[in-house]
């Protein structure tokens, strides 16, 4: 494991996650009553520790999104317990909740609908310490502005602006300063890139990078895109339809993954040399509906490994080696 | 010598004078694209000739309503029965109708009571649809569904028939005629509003403020009534017309405004028996209805294509 990884596991941990579920009512009928239920989370679990940047990949609709959401609780989940700073957040009512989740931030994937259109970058900015009413006189308030602006690299000049004027990156950088202006200790990043282009791409990871290093920031880094995550991660972990696969520092995740599924997803990351081509796996099918999941493990459907006991049991999860967890009946012994 | 030649253009003063001039036309090109929302929405509606056209005409109904004491030749509760239903022409330019009153000065100060009743019940419906509207948007669920259920047993309803029968329990006068006209128009701006917050409400800048503990009201003030501003303006302009009309069609039923006052229902009512006699009257009265609703009509319609942002490239 490298030294960066050790370092992490020795720092606070800011954000503990256990057994978190969400299941959505589907309602129908003509009493609308409950028919079914969409599992969008099931059974995740995982540490977060101070400065550390804490990945959650896997395809559109396993449930990852909606993992950040729970855990800010901006969708209440169903069971589980989601510890900050080792206080439980879940069971928070009223003003204490409010109190404890200005310690955790969200930054969007949609940078052209995080920002309200008739608000000037400079109250969007301030918007979250006008609400908590920190400085008491506007001038101080236009200077932590200000301060932050800069720090996230926009021009002063842009404060009296809107947002419409902007181009993907610019407003992404304002959302940014939104979400770090409280001093938060854990930000929620829902693929804060995915819809911009390559090249920003870059400028917004080193930015939230620069940030990380000069405020000790844990993130936890929510993405469908190998490459960006193998950029920015200390610890990866990956889910398919709402259920943890396998678990590990980054090094151990991409140098020795374990999972069927983790080695077909990484084998479809596009390279540049063609060698690979030959022996690459790519997955069969559909991902199943998250209403009517598969019996046993989720991904025997498509497991080019499935066994008869793939289909009728669920895989726990084991600590393959120190530090790597996998879901997975391959390496149950 | 030294005059001359600081006036002879040297290559280097051409050079600076080329740079200055860049530098303000970047300026102004920086400045341009700094502009505000409205600024960009009244670009786009002076574009349209017919909405600036209409605009104008508004513009000088208000004019003619607020200073209708100023602007009228005669008195128009002032009675003339020696001169009765004279035709247009003369002293009295549109003639007089059946108690030898100005009609001029009748119609125009006829226009202050529709314009007030216009503005003034629309104000109401815009106040009561706007809340209406945000409570059952942004709350949803039981709320939701008795506010929906109240704007479907108010819409359900002939809209004048319902008129009548509000107007009849307040009893007639210009006041009543305000209520009765506001309570029964804020189902539109409602359901309006109601549509707008539940887009807005999933809108990831709302829950950013929600993260941040934001309380509902400055959600309401702060999010939700500015994104919804050019809502509220299409359907009050809108509005404004529908109100006229009932004004003079419940005026004109005996249950509007109450004579002398001049309103412009109730004089096209008046006219009915003259008809033959003096055409004007109810010619010239039915002219300025059709001008003023048409007018708000139309500013409406431009209105709406300068605000509405999908309009926009």
């Amino acid at each position: 494991m490298s030294s960066v990884a050790e370092n992490v596991n020795d720092a606070r941990v800011v954000l503990e996650v256990s057994g978190l579920v969400k299941r959505f009512p589907i309602k129908g009928g003509l009493v609308r009553h409950e028919i079914g239920q969409v599992h969008a989370v099931e059974d995740v679990s995982f540490v977060v520790h101070e400065g550390e940047t804490f990945s959650i990949v896997g395809e559109s609709g396993c449930g990852k999104s909606t993992t950040g959401k729970c855990v800010l609780r901006l969708i209440e989940p169903t069971s589980g317990s989601v510890k900050l700073d080792g206080k439980e957040f879940t069971t928070l009512t009223g003003e204490d909740l409010t109190r404890e989740r200005r310690k955790m931030t969200l930054i969007f994937q949609d940078p052209y609908s995080s920002l309200n259109p008739r608000m000037t970058v400079g109250d969007i900015i301030a918007e979250p310490i006008d609400i908590a009413g920190i400085y008491a006189t506007r001038e101080e308030r236009d200077a932590r502005v200000e301060q932050i602006m800069e720090e996230v690299g926009l021009d002063l000049a842009f404060k009296n602006r809107y947002p419409h004027e902007f181009s993907g990156g610019q407003r992404q950088r304002i959302g940014i300063a939104r979400a770090i202006v409280m001093q938060p200790e854990l930000v929620i990043c829902d693929e804060p890139v995915s819809a911009l282009d390559v090249s920003v791409q870059a400028k917004v990871i080193n930015l939230l990078k620069q940030l990380q290093r000069e405020m000790g920031l844990a993130y936890v880094f929510i993405s469908h895109d190998l490459s960006v995550v193998k950029h920015i991660s200390d610890t990866v972990m990956v889910m398919y339809l709402g259920h943890e696969m396998e678990l590990a520092s980054k090094e151990e995740l991409f140098g020795n993954p374990l999972h069927p599924y983790t080695k077909a997803l990484l084998d479809v990351i596009p390279r540049i040399r063609s060698e690979r081509v030959q022996d690459k796996r790519i997955l069969e099918g559909d991902v199943p509906s998250p209403t009517n999941p598969p019996s046993g493990c989720c991904f025997h459907t498509r497991c080019p490994f499935a066994t008869d006991r793939c289909k009728s049991e669920v895989p726990a999860k084991h600590e393959v080696t120190p530090g790597h967890f996998c879901s997975c009946h391959l390496y149950d012994n | 010598m030294a005059l001359l030649r600081s006036d002879a253009k040297d290559p280097k003063t051409q050079d600076a004078e080329r740079v200055a001039r860049a530098a303000s036309e970047a300026a102004k090109k920086s400045r341009k694209s700094s502009e505000s929302y409205w600024q960009v929405s009244w670009r786009i509606f002076r574009k349209n000739h017919v909405g600036v056209f209409c605009l104008g005409i508004v513009v000088l109904l208000v004019f003619v309503a607020l200073f209708a004491g100023l602007i009228a030749p005669f008195d128009p509760d002032a009675i003339e029965l020696t001169n009765r239903l004279q035709g247009p022409g003369g002293s009295h330019l549109l003639g007089t109708d059946e108690l030898g009153r100005d009609i001029l000065s009748r119609i125009i100060y006829g226009c202050r009571i529709s314009l007030s009743v216009g503005v003034v019940s629309q104000a109401i419906a815009l106040f009561i649809g706007f809340f209406a509207g945000v409570i059952a948007g942004y709350f949803g669920g039981k709320v939701d569904t008795v506010i929906s259920f109240v704007i479907q047993v108010f819409s359900s309803f002939p809209f004048l028939l319902f008129a009548i029968v509000v107007m009849f329990v307040l009893g007639p006068g210009l006041v009543n005629l305000y209520v009765a006209l506001g309570l029964l128009m804020w189902t539109t701006t409602a359901r309006l509003v109601r549509g707008d917050v539940m887009r807005l409400k999933e809108s990831e800048y709302i829950q950013s403020c929600v993260l941040s503990g934001g309380s509902s009201w400055r959600i309401i003030t702060k999010h939700l009534l500015p994104n919804c501003v050019s809502t509220l303006i299409v359907t009050s302009t809108l509005g404004i017309p529908n109100a006229i009309m009932s004004e003079a069609s419940l005026s004109f039923l005996g249950l509007g405004v109450q004579p002398p006052t001049s309103s412009w229902g109730a004089m096209i009512s008046a006219s009915q028996p003259y008809i033959q006699v003096n055409p004007t009257y109810s010619i010239a009265t039915g002219v300025a209805i059709i001008i003023t609703v048409m007018a708000f009509n139309l500013l409406g319609d431009a209105l709406r294509d300068a605000l509405d942002p999908k309009m926009r490239s």
